[in-house]
Parts: C-alpha cells; sequence; structure tokens
C-alpha cells in the first residue's frame, strides 16, 4: 500500500519546517533537555552571539551527571563539578529556562523525569544533549541525542537541521518466563545484530510482548536503543501509554486530553507501511541476559559460557573479543555464572524507576547481601525516592545491607565519585560496559534488576531463578 | 569557523573497532564548562600505556587518524571531536561512524571519511611515511599510488565547511519559517507553567 508510513515518520512528517533539495530538513523540537555536562558550552554560545532562548516554555533543566548520591544538604566537595552544577543554575536563570536544580523535589535524572512529569507524550520531537534520550521513545515519541552544537542551535531556534533515520523494525513475541524482564529483551538485541547494527536507523518496536510490557519497562528497551547504534527507539502509544500519561503534570486535562488521545491513536504504524531493516526476538524463550564484554552487544545469556576468539574469523573482530576478555579478566569459553563480584549497582535511567525498585527489593527483602559486595541503590528521580519511601523500599534495602542514595547517574557513568576501583567487577543495571565507564580498570556486567539483586546475595554473578 | 582546505597528512593507525567516546575521551573529564584543553585528556586511559601510538612520534603532529569500523559510538558528548581536533587531527578514516558523532564532527571541521573495507585494509597496509591527502571539494582522498578514493559527505555539511559557515548562521536566517511553523503547531507543553 502507497503512502502507508511508520510511527517514526508519521512523526518526522509532521515536524518538518522546512525541505529543499540538497539541504538536510529543518525540523521541530516540542521539548527540549538540558542537564549541566553537555549544556554550558551551548549558553556560552548564545551569549557570544547575542542571542536568547527561543522557547524557554518547551525546555526545562535537571542536573544529574556530575552531583554526589550523597546527602544533599551538604555541598559538592568536588570543585570542578560543584562549578558546573552552579554553572546550570546560572545559565538558566540568565536565559529563563526552569531548572530542576540540586535542591529541587523534582530532580532526577533527565531521562526519568521527563516522562513521570507528563512532559514526554506520543507525537511529540525531543531531544537532549545525551544519547540516552531515545528512551523517551517508549511513548511513541521521536527522540533522540545531540550535541552540543546541537543543543545551541535547539536553545537558539527550537529547531535541527536532520536527515531522516530509516526505519528498523524490532518484533519481540511471546511471553516471557518468570526472571526475565524488559532489559533482557534489550541486551538480547544489543547481542543480536551488535552495537552497530542500528547505524542510522530508528528502531520500531513491536509485537505481543513489547505490547504486554508497562511503561517502565518500554522505557528500558527504548533507552538503551543507541547501544545497538540507533539514534532513537520508539514504542507505538497504545492504552498502556494513555494511562500512565493520564494525570500527570503537564499532560492535557479535559478537553485537550481526549483530543490528544484521538491524535495520539492516529501515529501507530499503518498496515503495508515499510521498514528498511527487520529483526526478530522470541519472548518466549527468551532468558536472562548478561554482558561479558567491553561494549553492550558482548553479551549472552546467564547461562552462557564467555566465547572463544579462537573461533572468529575476521581478524579485528577475534583482536577486539581478545582485548576484552583481558581487559575483563575472563578465560574463553568459561561461564560466566559464579563470576566473584565487588560491586552491585541498581541505578540509571535505563533501570532506576519504580518497578525497577520494586524487582530489586522483591529478591533483597528479608535476605542479606554477601558481605563481599558492596550494593548501591540509586533512584532515578527524587519522584521514585518518594514513591520508594511511600512503599517501605528503602528500609528494605538497608535491612539487607544496601547503600541507598540519592537520585543522580551515579555509578553509570562515574563522574561523581561513585566508582569501581580498578579490576573490580560490578554487576550494573545500566547501560555502558566500555572500559573504564564505571570507574578506571572497572569491569562491568550489564544485568536486569533482578539478575543485579540475586548477585548482591550471593556475592557471584547468580541466575535469578535459582532464588525463587 | 574557518574555511576547510585540502590538505596531505601521514596517518596515525588505530586498528581497533567499536572505539567509543568513552575511550576518546573518559567521562570524568567532562566536568568542564569550556571547550578548552580537552586535547591532553584525549584517549587518556590508553595513554597510559607508553607505547600507545599518541605516545610516539608516529602519533604527533598528524592530522589524519584511521580507526576500526564503527568509530565513535556511545555517548553524544561533543567533547569528543573537540579533544581530537584540539589534539591536531583534522580528518578521521574508518569503514563507518557512530551516527551522533559523525554529525558532531561535521560541525567542528572534522571530516568523517568513509571508505570500503578493502581501502581501509590498504591505508591500513600503507608503511608509516605514507602520506595520504583529503580533499573536500572532491570528496575523496589520494592515496600515495594515486589511487583517489570517493567518499560521501552530505552536500550541505560540505558547502558549510567549504565556506566556514556554520549551521546556527544558517538556521537563524530561517526564522520566518520558523515563526510560520509554530503558529500552526500549537505546543503540548508549557515548562513554565
Ligand atoms: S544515567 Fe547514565 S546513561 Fe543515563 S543519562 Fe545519566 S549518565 Fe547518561
Amino acid at each position: 500500500m502507497s503512502g502507508a508510513l511508520t510511527l517514526s515518520q508519521k512523526v518526522w512528517n509532521s515536524h518538518i519546517v522546512r525541505e529543499q533539495p540538497g539541504e538536510p530538513s529543518l525540523i521541530y523540537i516540542d521539548l527540549h533537555l538540558v542537564h549541566e555536562v553537555t549544556s554550558p558550552q551551548a549558553f556560552s554560545g548564545l551569549r557570544e552571539r547575542g542571542l536568547k532562548v527561543r522557547r524557554p516554555d518547551l525546555t526545562v533543566a535537571t542536573t544529574d551527571h556530575s552531583i554526589p548520591t550523597t546527602d544533599r544538604s551538604l555541598p559538592i566537595l568536588d570543585p570542578i563539578a560543584a562549578k558546573q552544577v552552579a554553572q546550570l543554575q546560572t545559565n538558566c536563570d540568565e536565559f529563563g529556562v526552569p531548572c530542576f536544580g540540586v535542591h529541587s523535589q523534582d530532580q532526577g535524572v533527565v531521562h526519568v523525569i521527563g516522562p513521570e512529569l507528563g512532559l514526554t507524550q506520543p507525537g511529540m520531537t525531543v531531544v537532549c544533549g545525551d544519547s540516552h534520550t531515545a528512551t523517551h521513545g517508549a511513548f511513541g515519541a521521536l527522540a533522540f541525542g545531540i550535541g552540543t552544537s546541537e543543543v545551541e542551535n535547539v536553545l537558539a531556534t527550537q529547531t535541527l537541521l536532520q536527515r531522516p533515520s530509516k526505519p528498523f523494525r524490532v518484533t519481540v513475541d511471546g511471553q516471557l518466563k518468570p526472571g526475565v524482564s524488559a532489559k533482557d529483551i534489550i541486551l538480547a538485541l544489543c547481542a543480536k545484530v551488535g552495537i552497530g547494527g542500528g547505524t542510522g536507523c530508528v528502531f520500531e518496536y513491536t509485537g505481543s510482548t513489547i505490547r504486554g510490557l508497562d511503561m517502565e519497562g518500554r522505557m528500558t528497551v527504548s533507552n538503551m536503543s543507541i547501544e545497538a547504534g540507533a539514534r532513537a527507539g520508539m514504542v507505538a502509544p497504545d492504552d498502556t501509554t494513555f494511562q500512565y500519561l493520564h494525570g500527570r503534570r503537564h499532560a492535557p486535562k479535559g478537553a485537550a486530553w481526549d483530543a490528544a488521545v484521538a491524535r495520539w491513536k492516529q501515529l501507530p504504524t499503518d498496515e503495508g507501511a515499510v521498514f528498511d531493516h527487520e529483526v526478530s526476538i522470541d519472548g518466549n524463550t527468551l532468558e536472562p541476559m548478561i554482558t561479558w564484554g567491553t561494549n553492550p552487544g558482548m553479551g549472552v545469556s546467564i547461562s552462557g559460557a564467555v566465547p572463544d576468539p579462537h573461533s572468529i574469523v575476521d581478524a579485528l573482530e577475534r583482536d577486539a573479543v581478545m582485548k576484552a576478555l583481558a581487559y575483563m579478566g575472563l578465560e574463553a569459553g568459561k561461564p560466566i555464572l559464579g563470576r566473584p563480584v565487588n560491586v552491585v549497582f541498581i541505578g540509571s535511567c535505563t533501570n532506576s524507576r519504580i518497578t525497577d525498585l520494586r524487582a530489586a527489593a522483591a529478591i533483597i527483602k528479608g535476605r542479606k547481601v554477601s558481605p563481599n559486595v558492596r550494593v548501591m541503590v540509586v533512584p532515578g528521580s527524587q519522584d521514585v525516592k518518594r514513591q520508594a519511601i511511600a512503599e517501605g523500599l528503602p528500609e528494605i534495602f538497608r535491612a539487607a545491607g544496601c547503600d541507598y542514595r540519592e537520585p543522580g547517574c551515579s555509578m553509570c557513568i562515574a563522574m561523581n565519585g561513585d566508582q569501581l576501583q580498578p579490576g573490580e567487577y560490578s554487576v550494573s543495571t545500566s547501560n555502558r560496559n566500555f572500559e573504564g565507564r564505571q570507574g578506571k580498570g572497572g569491569r562491568t556486567f550489564l544485568a536486569s534488576p533482578q539478575t543485579a539483586a540475586a548477585s548482591a546475595l550471593t556475592g557471584v554473578v547468580t541466575d535469578v531463578r535459582t532464588l525463587f | 569557523m574557518k574555511p576547510f582546505t585540502a590538505f596531505e597528512s601521514k596517518l596515525v593507525p588505530l586498528p581497533k573497532n567499536n572505539i567509543d567516546t568513552d575511550q576518546i575521551i573518559p567521562a570524568r573529564f567532562l566536568k568542564t564548562t569550556s571547550k578548552e584543553g580537552l586535547d591532553k585528556n584525549l584517549f587518556s586511559d590508553w595513554r597510559l600505556e607508553p607505547d600507545f601510538i599518541l605516545n610516539t612520534p608516529r602519533g604527533q603532529g598528524k592530522q589524519i587518524l584511521l580507526a576500526g569500523d564503527n568509530f565513535g559510538c556511545g555517548s553524544s558528548r561533543e567533547h569528543a571531536p573537540w579533544a581530537l581536533t584540539q589534539f591536531g587531527f583534522r580528518a578521521v578514516i574508518s569503514t563507518s561512524f557512530a551516527d551522533i558523532f559523525k554529525e558532531n564532527s561535521l560541525k567542528n571541521s572534522l571530516i568523517p571519511i568513509v571508505v570500503p573495507a578493502d581501502v581501509h585494509a590498504k591505508l591500513f597496509a600503507l608503511p608509516e611515511d605514507a602520506v595520504v591527502k583529503v580533499d573536500l571539494a572532491r570528496e575523496c582522498i589520494v592515496l600515495p599510488d594515486g589511487q583517489e578514493v570517493s567518499f560521501p559527505v552530505p552536500a550541505f555539511s560540505k558547502s558549510c565547511l567549504l565556506q566556514g559557515v556554520d549551521e546556527l548562521g544558517w538556521i537563524l536566517n530561517k526564522a520566518d519559517a520558523i515563526a510560520a511553523f509554530e503558529a500552526t503547531h500549537p505546543a503540548m507543553i508549557n515548562t513554565l507553567a
């Protein structure tokens, strides 16, 4: 059927400000999220040119990357981080941009707060100077990360020059087994297509497993689209989306809500629309996943073995696996289960929402974490923190011996002092296991909150299903 | 931005696939509020190895980095091209680049040059003193044996680079089109409310 469009194409088409042959399209941005790390040079650029922020009403800032996750009544000890955080506030004050600073009741990881405040809505274009902006695609928004020059462009003009990404359909069908979650879906996708598999594309997630996920699970999946190379990942909006959004602070109200839902219902991909690429994953047989290497595509099912480089034909590929194994201190062909761990990190924009904390708490409740493991639990936002308190989760974590901290990016990016020591192993619910990502010389196994919680209890990489 | 002109350089080979931006510049150096001084932290953790190429004479004063597949994956940090250009690089040659890195590079006069696998292998096999020419205007690189290999570059980015025009200036000239679009596209949110 000609004229049939995919979800991402519909959102793209409705945001074209200008399109001319030989030029990239000029695309309008509905929501711009700003944080302290990738914005200071953009605000400086505005100042140098004497420009204003065109639409402060479509912009919101928070501080998450470089702030400590310790007691917020204390000053930030790292002077460089303190200056960066203060600079964000100064910039926002000067340019009239609302900012959820360190002491705000709405502070949190940028990709956690957008959805929870109802700012992220279906059909929108959402950008942020951060590659995990793909998270917001869970609502059927076209959401992608941009560089600092582009942050400046959006601040000044609310538009971006862009070339469209190719639609890439990812179908996940079937019933997930107990102990298997959204994180395992996306780790399986990264392992299947590789870290560059989605380059130039936008993933459109579909299938019964995706439809069966709650919004937080869908956010976990969309979040890591970039780890398979796709700049964006999207899920078509449905009743689950509308229920999540209804009543949130910035969601439409009254008649405007009904009109919005009617529009949002037009967004799902048309019958017969053409995708440039397709891949499918069997939800029924999916196992808990874990990474063994130094990029998110280097993953296996938890009962699997570390690969043997000698079985790899391509020289650079073989070399990459050998280097990854050397960095990780792992032996080829050996199982991952039972590997001792020093740290467990439950947090990040991938897995720090209330359902993630609940899932981890359900495993940990009434038990003690291994004395050999430092367990950090970092809620994604002040709102998640409040919900967790209401449900008694901090007590569960603390009674088990976990370090329950204040909201922020924390050890996901290890900018704020929350980090691994050289050689330490961590099971982390975050999204990147690159060399040094969680601290110089640190070694990261990426996994779900359930797997992380199970490994915290035993002190070794553990299949959560053995604890049920 | 200065207009981009053709240049010649020896190559700095980094034969590794999937070099991510956390390797190019680790996050702990992103606490800065300026663009300056990032070159000293380029590939910071790898430079701890004394024989890492950027620590050797071969890594000094060159303008072309030759890297493995999928260069620049991971984080969107523009600090990566800033650090590379401050170190002196004006082009990176690979078989593929991550999307955001590619866009960020083009905005900073760092040319991401995509070549086919056979040319890529040939470049890695060149002797240390081999000189390669990068000619953006003709969209090609010239190998020491005279072989010309064309590379794709978006027409718009090319003309911006050759003329030294930055995107923001161009977009600001389209203010009327933006205002016209806004008139037909009501905002869904008001973050100031
Ligand atoms: S939690 Fe990690 S991935 Fe997410 S925004 Fe923060 S640093 Fe980036």
